[in-house]
């Protein structure tokens, strides 16, 4: 494995009472393609929101491309353009078009002029094959689209890694081939990745790692064939077993 | 009857006196419509913040300034505050009791916008590098403003209307100088002229408002 480009260690966080990570600690490799599973409420988007900070961990730590994520004198807004997220429920800007939604971050925190902006919002467009559909404002495009416009408006900051909470779970079955298309995609070109999912057929052709989490810990982790076909936990095999039968 | 309601002789006389309170009217309007949405906005963007020490002031103050009769501010500043020293014209009354008075409403209507814009924007946002500032002024501000436009036009309605107060503390507006003109000419003329003008002023205002209220409401099914 070579060096990590996140490290996430001994994570907890409280939600008022509720312990919802209870000690997670979490490697990823340059280049490497994660998928973390698990039941509902088991703390796996949580985690993936204190990787960028979006959740404040109560205690723990996190190191992200070198940069001390939990350090108060980390400029959090510039180490994030390093770290994109791909969301559920998509969240693009519904008052701007599409190239509107991927060019704010790239006028407004890269510092580009209007004119490099379009340029390289285009290209991201493009990679997610809708530059034909620059113009078009989130209302006017499908969910599956208006999810890649979501993936172009992050990797048009050139992140070092990705972060994919459900990425398909809010998508019709017949337009979640469309996402898996372009994170494939983006899995050949190299990119770092962690995806919260249970695409399973994804996770078993594209995952290098599979880790399951249950009750705020990671139960169990390894190659997607090894939790898949043979997990050595009781737990994990429970989940496995009722994913699949679905 | 015509005489003494509608008279030409008269409304030929004063005119000039009308038309420049009609102005001022305008002139007023165009100053204490922007300085209430901003109070309202410096009042919503603090709401954003959930301190304790900024949430029970922000509430008291917002409470205190909606309950409060604007003509009763207006006329504490005017003629109360020269006891202390502090002697403001009539216009400078008006401009600071709309800050505050409709100020508030106009924070509350703006704060309600906010709340409709779902976190997950903000969040978008920032996890593409931008400040907390930067997702509130490219993203939340104009989807909140959208999403309550009809209530801050209907505000707006209000803050217009408002403006007669003036007439209390000596501003020459559009009813102060009807009332002068009606107490030169000994006719009511002048005063059906002014409320004539209010409604000419104030008619498309409210036709637009009906649109918008429309296309709310359709939008919403």
């Amino acid at each position: 494995m070579s060096k990590p480009i996140v490290e996430a260690r001994e994570i907890h966080k409280h939600f008022g009472h509720l312990h919802v990570l209870k000690g997670v600690d979490l490697e990823v490799a340059e280049r490497e393609l994660v998928f973390v599973i698990g039941p509902s409420g088991s703390g796996k988007s949580t985690l993936l929101r204190c990787l960028n900070r979006l959740e404040e961990p109560s205690s723990g730590s996190v190191v992200v491309d070198g940069i001390d994520m939990l350090d108060p004198r980390t400029d959090i807004n510039h180490a994030r353009q390093r770290i994109g997220m791909v969301f559920q429920s998509f969240n693009l800007y519904p008052h701007m078009t599409a190239l509107g939604n991927v060019t704010l971050a790239l006028r407004k925190v890269a510092g580009k002029s209007r004119g490099e902006a379009d340029v390289l919002g285009m290209a991201a467009l493009e990679r997610v094959g809708l530059a034909d559909r620059a113009g078009h404002t989130p209302g006017q495009l499908s969910g599956g689209q208006q999810q890649r416009v979501a993936i172009a408006r992050a990797i048009a900051l050139e992140p070092r890694v990705m972060l994919f909470d459900e990425p398909t779970s809010a998508l019709d079955p017949e337009l979640v081939g469309s996402v898996l298309e372009v994170m494939r995609d983006l899995r050949q070109s190299g990119m770092t990745m962690i995806v919260v999912s249970h695409e399973m057929g994804f996770a078993r052709n594209a995952a290098d790692r599979v880790v399951f989490m249950d009750d705020g810990l990671i139960v169990e982790q390894g190659p997607p064939a090894a939790i898949f076909e043979n997990p050595t936990q009781e737990r994990t095999r429970a989940f496995i077993g009722q994913i699949q039968r679905h | 009857m015509i005489e003494s309601f509608f008279n030409p002789e008269i409304i030929a006389a004063i005119w000039p006196i009308v038309l420049a309170g009609l102005l001022n009217t305008v002139l007023l309007s165009l100053i204490v419509v922007p300085l209430g949405l901003l109070g309202g906005l410096i009042l919503a963007l603090l709401a954003t913040v959930h301190h304790p020490l900024v949430r029970w002031p922000l509430m008291a103050w917002v409470d205190f300034f909606r309950a409060f009769p604007p003509l009763v501010l207006l006329v504490l500043l005017f003629a109360g505050l020269p006891f202390a020293g502090l002697e403001l014209g009539g216009f400078a009354c008006v401009a600071i009791a709309f800050f505050l008075n409709t100020g508030a409403y106009y924070g509350e209507i703006l704060r309600a916008g906010i709340d409709s814009v779902p976190a997950g924007q903000v969040e978008a946002g920032r996890s593409t590098g931008l400040s907390r500032l930067q997702a509130m002024t490219y993203i939340v501000l104009p989807q909140a403003v959208r999403n309550v436009l009809p209530d801050l036009m209907s505000n707006t309605l209000e803050v217009v209307k408002l403006t007669s107060l003036g007439s209390v503390v000596a501003v020459p507006e559009l009813l102060f100088q009807a009332r002068q003109a009606q107490s030169l000419t000994y006719n009511a003329t002048p005063i059906v002229l002014a409320a004539i003008i209010y409604f000419l002023l104030l008619w498309p205002l409210v036709r637009l408002l009906s649109r918008l209220e429309n296309r709310a409401l359709a939008g919403r099914r």
